[in-house]
């Protein structure tokens, strides 16, 4: 990476999470030259699940099974939510690219037929949710018809209980039933970490002998459940196979982070970004941006004495509290890379409500950064703050991503919408260096 | 129902009444409403007071702390970490009062040795730069919890009778005798009624709603204290600021952390307790001074409690008027058989059960000595885990092939729930993962419960001892109970945990959608 310290950039994205990865993604897609800066760290938190948007107002709880309906609901109640600033053509057609570039490396999703699903999750709730990883769509399906379904799981597996799930919905879904199986070759451990059940799943024996546990007891079971453990690289494969051996459809339950799903979305994106040539710092942050006319310099720390790159355009898609793009005082919240200015409340007392679950959802959570329509943020004077700063994500104002379902759909059309801004004021796109 | 003594309140004075009465071989049955340590005994400081906080104006409550902490240290040593305390002044501190400080140590017979500033930061490196003077005084931190859970077995075992989740919501009275009174579940709203020959009020702060019942009126203040959990233990010893008594006075060890505090406001209504951001914010522009690392740390929580203060207002803030006890008869009502034991400490409990006994005895006949300052509490197993340090010694010293780590944080595994679960169930209990919880030290960590509750569900439930569709019901609750400590504290690191657990509970598990 010798080269890059001169090379000067189309694209150089802060952030490895959804945001980064997709604006990343999107970028490279376009022809444009891009570096990511930062460790997917945000990434391994996600369920697999893409959503797009379940659920407006959140203080009516309303659901949708329609992510466009809902859209246009949220266009109009709430008009600076970045959401409603992305069209439905765009959005449809940035989570088809985000798909397709994840089938691609070997994590295939349900085809996207414009409807929200429900998805059985680990705890037994049904969570609504827009792209479904092929892996957990017959789940989907047995959750509309709810015939005789088994749901499995595997002693030691702390954070899943089969029995706890058709306790919470058995008295809706009659023909739901539970075993636990021990895992092949786990028998005497007691506490299984799911990354460590699927890297072992995806050997053939092993698959087989999960198998062998399974059949005695499946009745008449029309469909079987697995916590989401079932493999990782080849993930397509297990599943495959396990429905083949079984001679049943198969889905997987998403579970409690830091979950396999979200591991293997961190390695299909990686892969992804990798075909595509973005150039990527995964060991760096970003602790300074400075700006000429035309040029953004960016400082990084991972070598002693620090690097810097060079771009033609910036997004910031560094996240949220977790993600550190956003920090917190005892005051006030700020944006750590830039110090820009944060749409907040006015003071700590307001950012919490005193009940965790207000269906309100928590003030603190829409602050953020206002931007234009392109996704630039502003400066104090309500002008964007460089002509070609972006951000991309949870960092944006005017959104809460936990309570509308919306954390995948906020993450790939902002980015798809500030990528066709970028490409459009960089007019000729030309591969740099 | 019938017993010969109702005692109302399941603090630490409650349960302290249940062990002196059941020691002198008295039946008794004590109802709470909702669980033990629900009111100001679970939100305190857990301050085992040497008593030399008071020497400057209360000679009397100093004396009486210093002798009821000997005491204590003795008959409940579990429940007791004799940590030691510092007195510290710093630069700006009332001189006069560090001057006169030993002095009055000494009238109260409270050992106070100076201790030189430099050796004393040597030993406790949070202690300011600016730091004038330095005493030792023999304070010790009680976990609470310990006491009274470990109480209240002793009294089991000797035949009294607990009831959780039970409220005394009125009585029957002929003459100037109580009857009967009338007690609701708190799980599904029926009533029923004890018969009764004495009744003890120990309801603390509630104590003026329950005599009110019975008819007879009772003066009481409330004042309100907030507190602050840190994120890790700051110093070994209780350090206490020397200057008259103030707010953000008092750091505590609690084990893996320390808990701050505390302030004071008067408050007219028991409902709604809560920490407030003002109040947090006072607490650390405070205690700063004394303590600079508190400037950056992490808080991981707040908490509040109401101290019922006995008497008529003298200062607006209520932190002159005595903290001193109450024991009503309740004779100039026209009551011959119920009576009130109120206000007091913490440190105090054992003597205000030990009086409060005294009368009930008198009344009923019963001349057997008061035993409970010289024996002491026996060892039951099921109220080890409040200990910060019991659950992960015991996980590593088992084979623990089938025990699986259930807090992470924390660390307690599975069998302690199951432990938990057992004993409660075996006293008659529905037990919830809010009642395990207030019993270990599950969720007290960093995760606030994120994560734990999520395992600790699915482990009961795969046990057989959940059922149905509560287990959600259940998630839910804990963690309400944990917010409620959290939303006063959210900045820096915290906030970004906070939000994790919203992205995981809502984001990805919709509970709010319930
Ligand atoms: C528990 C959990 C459950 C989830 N479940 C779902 C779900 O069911 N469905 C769904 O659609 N989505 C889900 N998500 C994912 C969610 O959509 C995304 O996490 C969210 O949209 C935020 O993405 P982001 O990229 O904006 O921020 P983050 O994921 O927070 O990413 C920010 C990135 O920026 C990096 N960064 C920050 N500062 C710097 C710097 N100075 N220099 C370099 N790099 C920096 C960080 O390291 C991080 O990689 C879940 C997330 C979590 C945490
Ligand atoms: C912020 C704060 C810090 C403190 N710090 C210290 C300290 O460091 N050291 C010290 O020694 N002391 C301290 N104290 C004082 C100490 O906590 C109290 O004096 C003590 O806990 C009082 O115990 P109690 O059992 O009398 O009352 P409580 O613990 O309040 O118990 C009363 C119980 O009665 C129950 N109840 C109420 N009404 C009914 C009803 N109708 N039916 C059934 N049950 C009912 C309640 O649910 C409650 O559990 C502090 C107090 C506060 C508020």
């Amino acid at each position: 990476m010798n080269g890059n310290r001169t090379r000067l950039f189309d694209v150089a994205v802060i952030g490895a999470g959804m945001a980064g990865m997709a604006t990343s993604l999107f970028a490279a897609r376009r022809d444009l030259s891009c570096v990511q800066v930062g460790n997917g760290g945000g990434i391994l938190f996600a369920s697999g699940l893409l959503d797009l948007l379940g659920v407006h107002p959140v203080a009516d709880r309303r659901r949708w099974d329609c992510p466009f309906e809902a859209l246009s609901s949220l266009r109009r109640d709430l008009p600076d939510h970045p959401l409603a600033r992305v069209g439905d053509d765009a959005l449809r057609a940035a989570f088809e690219a985000f798909v397709s570039e994840l089938g691609a490396v070997g994590l295939p999703y349900a085809p996207l037929d414009g409807a929200n699903h429900p998805v059985l999750t680990s705890i037994g709730t049904v969570k609504t949710t827009y792209a479904v990883p092929r892996s957990m769509m017959a789940g989907v399906e047995m959750m509309r018809s709810r015939p005789s379904c088994l749901l499995v799981d595997f002693r030691g597996l702390r954070e899943f209980s089969a029995r706890q799930v058709v306790a919470k919905i058995g008295a809706d879904w009659p023909g739901l039933h539970s075993v636990r199986v021990e895992f092949p070759g786990f028998e005497a451990v007691s506490e299984l970490y799911a990354a460590h059940l699927a890297r072992a799943i995806e050997s053939a024996a092993t698959r087989d002998s999960v198998a062998e546990r399974v059949r005695p007891l499946l009745g008449d079971a029309t469909a079987v459940g697995f916590p989401a453990v079932l493999g990782l690289s080849r993930s397509g494969e297990v599943h495959e196979r396990l429905q083949q051996s079984l001679g049943l459809p198969v889905f997987e339950i998403p579970t409690m982070p830091t979950s396999v799903p979200g591991l293997r979305l961190k390695d299909a994106m990686e892969a992804a970004l990798a075909a595509w040539r973005v150039v990527r710092h995964v060991q760096a942050k970003v602790t300074k941006v400075s700006f000429d006319d035309d040029v953004a310099t960016l400082s990084l720390d991972d070598v002693p004495g620090g690097q810097t790159i060079r771009a033609r355009s910036v997004v910031l898609a560094t996240g949220r509290f977790t993600g550190g793009g956003l920090s917190a005082g005892r005051g006030h919240v700020s944006e750590r890379v830039l110090d820009l200015p944060v749409h907040q409340p006015g003071t700590r007392g307001e950012w919490h409500r005193r009940d965790f679950l207000d269906p309100a959802g928590h003030p603190v959570n829409r602050a953020g950064l206002a931007t234009d329509g392109d996704f630039r943020p502003l400066s104090a004077d309500g002008r964007p703050a460089w002509h070609r700063l972006f951000a991309t994500g949870s960092i944006l104002a005017h959104q809460d991503w936990m309570r509308e379902k919306c954390g995948s759909g906020l993450a790939i059309g902002t980015a798809w919408t500030a990528v066709e801004a970028i490409s459009r004021g960089l007019q000729a796109p030309r591969k740099a260096g | 129902m019938e017993t010969q003594v109702l005692i109302i309140g399941g603090g630490v004075t409650g349960t302290a009444v249940a062990r002196d009465l059941a020691l002198r071989g008295v039946d008794c049955i004590l109802v709470e409403k909702d669980d033990v340590n629900a009111g100001a005994s679970g939100r305190n400081h857990g301050l085992l007071h040497s008593g030399a906080r008071y020497v400057a104006h209360d000679q009397d409550a100093a004396t009486e702390c210093r002798i009821e902490g000997d005491i204590l240290k003795r008959v409940a040593s579990r429940a007791i970490q004799d940590t030691g305390g510092y007195f510290v002044a710093v630069q700006g501190d009332d001189e006069k009062y560090v001057g006169d400080f030993p002095g009055f140590c000494a009238r109260a017979g409270i050992t106070a040795r100076p201790v030189d500033v430099a050796t004393a930061r040597a030993r406790e490196p949070a202690i300011s730069d600016k730091a004038i003077a330095v005493y030792e005084v023999p304070d010790a931190s009680v976990d609470p919890f310990r006491l009274s859970l470990e109480s209240m077995a002793q009294a089991r075992s000797l035949g009294a009778r607990l009831m959780r989740r039970t409220r005394v919501v009125g009585f029957e009275r002929e003459g100037r005798e109580i009857r009967a009174a009338v007690v609701q579940d708190g799980t599904n709203g029926t009533t029923q009624r004890v018969h009764v020959s004495q009744v003890m009020n120990a309801a603390g702060a509630w104590a003026r709603e329950v005599a009110q019942l019975a008819g007879a009126p009772i003066e009481m203040l409330y004042s309100k204290g907030t507190l602050l959990v840190t994120h890790g233990r700051l110093a070994r010893r209780v350090i206490n600021r020397l200057r008259p008594p103030g707010n953000a006075d008092i750091l505590m060890p609690g084990g893996t952390v320390s808990i701050l505090g505390t302030t004071s406001s008067r408050v007219e209504d028991l409902r709604d307790i809560h920490p407030t951001v003002d109040e947090v914010d006072l607490i650390l522009r405070e205690a700063t001074p004394m303590l600079p690392p508190l400037e950056t740390m992490r808080i991981i929580r707040a908490y509040a409690g109401v101290r019922p203060l006995v008497g008529s207002p003298s200062g607006s803030d209520g932190r002159t008027v005595s903290r001193g006890f109450a024991l009503f008869d309740h004779e100039a009502d026209g009551l011959s058989n119920f009576a009130t034991i109120t206000g007091g400490k913490l440190t105090t409990c054992r003597l205000m059960a030990e009086r409060a006994a005294d009368l009930v005895c008198r009344r009923l006949g019963v001349t057997r000595p008061c035993l409970t300052a010289s024996d002491p509490i026996p060892v039951s197993p099921e109220c080890e885990w409040t200990e910060p340090g019991r659950a992960p010694r015991s996980w590593m010293s088992a084979l623990h092939v089938d025990d699986p780590l259930i807090c992470e944080c924390e660390m307690v595994s599975g069998s302690v729930l199951d432990a938990l679960y057992q004993a409660l169930r075996a006293a008659g209990d529905t037990p919830t993962l809010t009642d395990i919880g207030l019993r270990s030290r599950i969720g007290k960590g960093a995760c606030q419960g994120a994560f734990c509750a999520v395992r600790a569900v699915a482990h009961l439930y795969q046990n057989g001892d959940f059922q149905g569709s509560r287990g959600l019901d259940e998630i839910v609750d804990f963690f309400r109970e944990r917010w409620g400590g959290q939303h006063a504290v959210l900045w820096g690191q915290q906030l970004a945990q906070a939000e994790l657990m919203e992205a995981l509970h809502c984001g990805l598990f919709g509970e709010e959608l319930r």
